[in-house]
């Protein structure tokens, strides 16, 4: 596919890889927020290329892994109205709540549609009339503006049965977050771009200049990580700390002016929990005053929910703030697998310890077999 | 999650109020809503993200990096 396939060019990257190793003179270490570069980073062996010398660390960089465990069990309660039918990018489905996930509630007859876009869902709403529509509205700052569309077209129709599960999350307050760490590894950022696409880098700017931090805006192909790597390792090099545009085929400094009014028509910036994590202020979007009516939080009181339980074993919050890699957690490949999950790391399509099982679990199952020699045997 | 694709925008056709395009992935033509780039027009490249063209693509730029990596001759931009 044009625009795709170029920028998965083996010799490309070997060349960007090599560029790196003869540019950087120290260790250093980076850390990417987005789940798409984290995938990306494992399935063309990046980290093996750049060696020990550039390590890079994954961030909290999935939203469904960061939406919080009582917005799911809300939409798992959701499911169990009878004329109530929850729609959700397909990732969802699968990350465990306190009681079960949104593909059981199905199997129990819930009425549970996996949309594309959240319009697809709205338009279902205007089809049938007699069932409350909802909309399970999670994602970063890449994803809101088509939240905000379908809201807004909503509300412009009079329709009375199309509500918004909102768990939005916002990027710059985590980074903001991480950097401030008093046991920070990480000397550089690489941002994601698609986020960048719509909101620019104006909200990136203090966090560089405060924490004294590159932050390099790139894509999700290997040449794109590779150059992103490239540019931050040049600023640290000559001890900048800029924000820079590796991206520069998708994102702009500015963003897209038009898809970010259409945010500010729709939300404000919240206060959000981030699940794994606590807290982050100002870490989320919520709905303005004006579209209030469109809150799926009214068609069931709070106080009905289930206390949130987290599984213990999970270490999920160490893997989502890079304090971890998956395959050092005790339960990966054992007591955590894509079928039968801990949290949701390990079964949103974003997820790093998703990417470790997808690309690496073989290191780990050498292990478990040589401790198990019933395994070993079997093998 | 915030997976984009691109793709070449193939037919404007805007109903209901809202500003949407039929876009082109490789020979798979999906309905784009356009409210976020409303001066798109048929040919140009865009990427989308759940069913929203988020930007139009900078086609100098995207060419811009494979042609230095292209050319042994010249250092990695």
């Amino acid at each position: 596919m044009r625009y795709v396939d170029e920028y998965r060019d083996a010799d490309r990257v070997r060349r960007l890889a090599d560029a790196v190793l003869a540019e950087a003179t120290r260790p250093v270490t980076l850390m990417e927020v987005c789940g798409g570069q984290t995938h990306t980073i494992l399935a063309s062996g990046i980290q093996q290329l750049l060696t020990e010398r550039v390590e890079l660390l994954h961030g909290p960089g999935c939203p469904i892994c960061v939406t919080p465990l009582e917005t799911l069990d809300l939409a798992l309660a959701l499911t169990e109205l009878p004329d109530v039918t929850v729609c959700s990018f397909g990732d969802m489905l699968r990350v465990p709540g306190s009681h079960g996930d949104l593909s059981a509630a199905r199997a129990r007859g819930g009425d549970v549609r996996v949309v594309y876009a959240p319009l697809d869902a709205a338009r279902l709403a205007a089809c049938e009339p007699d069932r409350r529509v909802v909309f399970l509205a999670v994602g970063f700052e890449t994803t809101v503006p088509a939240v905000a569309a379908a809201a807004r077209w909503a509300r412009d129709r009079g329709l009375c049965n199309f509500f918004l599960l909102v768990s939005h999350v916002r990027v710059p307050p985590a980074l903001e977050l991480i950097a401030s760490d008093p046991e920070r590894r990480i000397q550089a950022f690489l941002a994601a771009g698609h986020v960048c696409t719509v909101m620019g880098t104006a909200e990136y700017q203090p966090i560089a200049a405060t924490h004294d931090m590159p932050i390099v805006v790139t894509g999700f192909e290997p040449v794109d990580i590779l150059q992103g790597v490239l540019m931050a390792v040049r600023q640290i090099e000559r001890g900048e700390a800029q924000v820079s545009i590796q991206y520069r085929r998708a994102v702009r400094d500015e963003g897209n002016p038009a898809a970010r009014a259409l945010i500010d028509e729709v939300f404000e910036a919240t206060d959000r929990p981030w699940r794994g994590i606590g807290i982050i202020q100002q870490g989320g979007l919520g709905l303005r005053q004006e579209y209030a009516s469109l809150d799926a939080q009214q068609l069931i009181p709070t106080d009905a929910l289930p206390q949130p339980e987290e599984p213990e074993r999970c270490r999920a919050s160490e893997v989502l703030q890079g304090r971890m890699r998956p395959p050092e957690c005790p339960e990966f490949g054992r007591g955590c697998r894509p079928e039968q999950p801990l949290g949701a790391p390990m079964v949103s399509s974003e997820g790093a310890c998703a990417a470790y099982f997808a690309y690496r679990i073989g290191d780990v199952e050498d292990e478990i077999a040589s401790q198990d020699p019933a395994r070993e045997a079997q093998a | 999650m915030c997976l984009a694709v691109p793709g070449q925008v193939s037919e404007i056709d805007s109903r209901e109020g809202l500003a949407e395009a039929v876009v082109d992935f490789g020979g798979v033509r999906k309905r784009v809503c356009l409210e976020g780039l409303p001066e798109a027009r048929v040919g140009d490249w865009v990427l989308v993200h759940a069913g929203f063209a988020l930007q139009q693509l900078d086609e100098a730029a995207a060419e811009e990096l494979l042609g230095w990596l292209s050319d042994p001759e010249q250092p990695a931009p």
